[in-house]
């Protein structure tokens, strides 16, 4: 497939009532089955670009493509997880009913609605928690959840926005692996939004990097690290740091 | 954020159940009954001001241990209270829930609604009266018309005021309308009505005894007025505490039912804000 499962083209938001834009001339693409990571400083739209990809937002100028269709409603072909699981998993509905929730539309039988279900849970390791609520687990199970209601949903396109910023480092770690897992064992292609440098460049295939706001594309790095990664030999490696050095340095010059 | 969760910021579960907390209640209880038996008793004036046993006394006989008032009067009042709490209920979500939606018709119904909200229910009594009759309708329609606003405005509110998080997870995965609203969209909103629900229950209890004082042939309040007009003043106040204890249940039931539906809610309330 030459054509990129996703293209941002020339993308620009501008906020009524705001000089500046909170992003200016956005370009960038990833293929099918492709790793992307998004890292800037805080303010540089990250964000809100990734509400235009969903289609929860339009853009000002220019477009998004997913599969050669330009977004201009929530497309069918893509799932999200949120920063704030708090608030984008729904406590009134247990674990299996929130998971299961966005399958209702797809019109499947109630077995494979199930099936499905109970293979997404298992496979963050969730199995047992089907019944309980959301609040009654931690924040890193919580995330957990809202990873097994994308897999179930089965989208070509999976974004995640900021999804492990608000849990331990240890928690954080864990679920950057899940993530990993995921990714291979589905062939999924992810779109991962961090303003963790480390992060960024330890799940991904590729690093975007975005400048201070007006938010545009400073760099793609490719990552040519080694997979499977791991959490000590991958990032002991001397290739990591000089990544690492590499992002932090174009996210500084200002 | 709900208006329960303020009024008691500090009070947990384990305040409620311990023994001092129960024992202070019961003492409050205690000192309002003793107030009135120690003021009665001073006032010596048995006619106009009996004292609490013997309110008591009449209430346990006029009332409680009387099952043909409550066909004949009690039954009637009820059925009116919770026909017009309920239809105040279902028809203010159903407008609340609109108005919350649809920003362009709240803009639009604003003015009327404050307009409609700000008259008193009880001078509807009159016109109502004209063109409903007396019978059960007018006073559902009367509880309806005077208990809807509270349902409406809470409802409109909390409709409105849905996560943005919330609702841009219910959008990315494409739910469907019946599912947005009735699995994220007024369960999100469910604080907010259920405070409504209470204020409008309040409501529905005044007006249910005002619509049988005027132009009624049975219910508590038209025993109330019976009571007064045949200077039978122990009947009187054994029916005033009794319409204060079927609030009070009614509140408490609600109450309940609140606490159930909301668990989740509060606790999500309580662990990260």
């Amino acid at each position: 497939m030459n054509e990129p499962l996703l293209a941002v083209e020339r993308l620009t938001v501008i906020y009524p009532g705001r000089a500046q834009p909170a992003l200016a001339d956005v370009s960038f693409s990833v293929r099918e089955g492709e790793l992307v990571s998004l890292v800037g400083p805080s303010g540089s739209g990250k964000t809100t670009l990734l509400r235009c990809v969903a289609g929860l937002r339009p853009p000002s100028a220019g477009a998004v493509r997913l599969a050669g269709r330009v977004i201009d409603d929530v497309p069918p072909d893509l799932a999200m997880v949120f920063q704030d699981y708090g608030r984008s998993l729904f406590p009134w509905l247990s674990v299996h009913h929130n998971v299961e929730l966005p399958l209702r539309r797809l019109r499947l039988p109630a077995a494979e609605r199930r099936d499905r279900v109970t293979a997404a849970l298992s496979e963050v390791g969730l199995a047992d928690a089907a019944r309980q609520y959301p609040w009654q687990l931690s924040g890193g199970m919580q995330q957990r959840v809202a990873i097994a209601r994308a897999i179930a949903y089965r989208a070509r396109l999976l974004l995640m926005d900021e999804p492990f910023a608000s849990v331990d480092a240890q928690t954080r770690a864990d679920l950057q692996d899940t993530a990993l897992e995921v990714w291979r064992a589905h062939g999924s292609t992810i779109l991962f939004v961090t303003h963790d440098i480390d992060e960024a460049i330890y799940l991904a295939d590729r690093v975007i990097v975005l400048s201070p706001p007006p938010g545009t594309v400073r760099a793609a790095i490719a990552v040519d690290l080694p997979r499977p990664r791991d959490q000590i030999e991958t990032r002991g490696l001397p290739r990591f740091a000089e990544l690492r050095t590499e992002v932090a340095r174009l996210i500084r010059r200002a | 954020m709900t208006a329960g969760a303020r009024r008691h910021p500090r009070r947990t579960d384990a305040d409620q159940g311990t023994w001092t907390g129960v024992a202070l209640r019961l003492a409050a209880v205690a000192a309002l009954v003793a107030a009135w038996q120690v003021g009665t008793l001073l006032a010596a004036d048995p006619v106009f001001w009996p004292t609490a046993e013997v309110i008591a006394v009449r209430l346990w006989e006029m009332w409680i241990a009387n099952p043909t008032a409550w066909v004949e009067d009690g039954m009637p009042s009820l059925a009116r209270l919770l026909g017009g709490w309920l239809a105040a209920a279902l028809a203010g979500v159903a407008i609340g829930t609109a108005v919350g939606l649809l920003p362009w018709l709240s803009h639009v119904l604003e003015p009327v609604m404050a307009f409609l909200r700000s008259i008193p229910p009880p001078a509807l009594l009159p016109p109502f009266i004209v063109l409903l009759g007396i019978g059960d309708g007018m006073k559902v329609a009367l509880i309806l018309f005077g208990a809807v606003w509270p349902v409406v405005l809470n409802a409109a509110d909390g409709v409105a005021n849905v996560d943005p998080t919330t609702r841009d997870a219910a959008r990315a995965f494409r739910l469907s309308i019946a599912d947005i609203l009735t699995r994220v969209v007024l369960p999100a909103a469910a604080p907010r009505i259920l405070a409504g629900l209470r204020v409008s229950l309040s409501i529905a209890v005044i007006l249910m005894v005002i619509s049988e004082l005027y132009a009624a042939t049975d219910g508590i309040g038209f025993r109330l007025v019976q009571a007064q007009r045949g200077f039978r003043t122990v009947d009187v106040w054994a029916t005033v505490v009794l319409l204060g204890l079927i609030g009070y249940a009614l509140n408490g039931l609600l109450a309940v039912l609140e606490a159930r539906l909301l668990r989740g809610q509060r606790a999500r309330t309580g662990g990260t804000r």
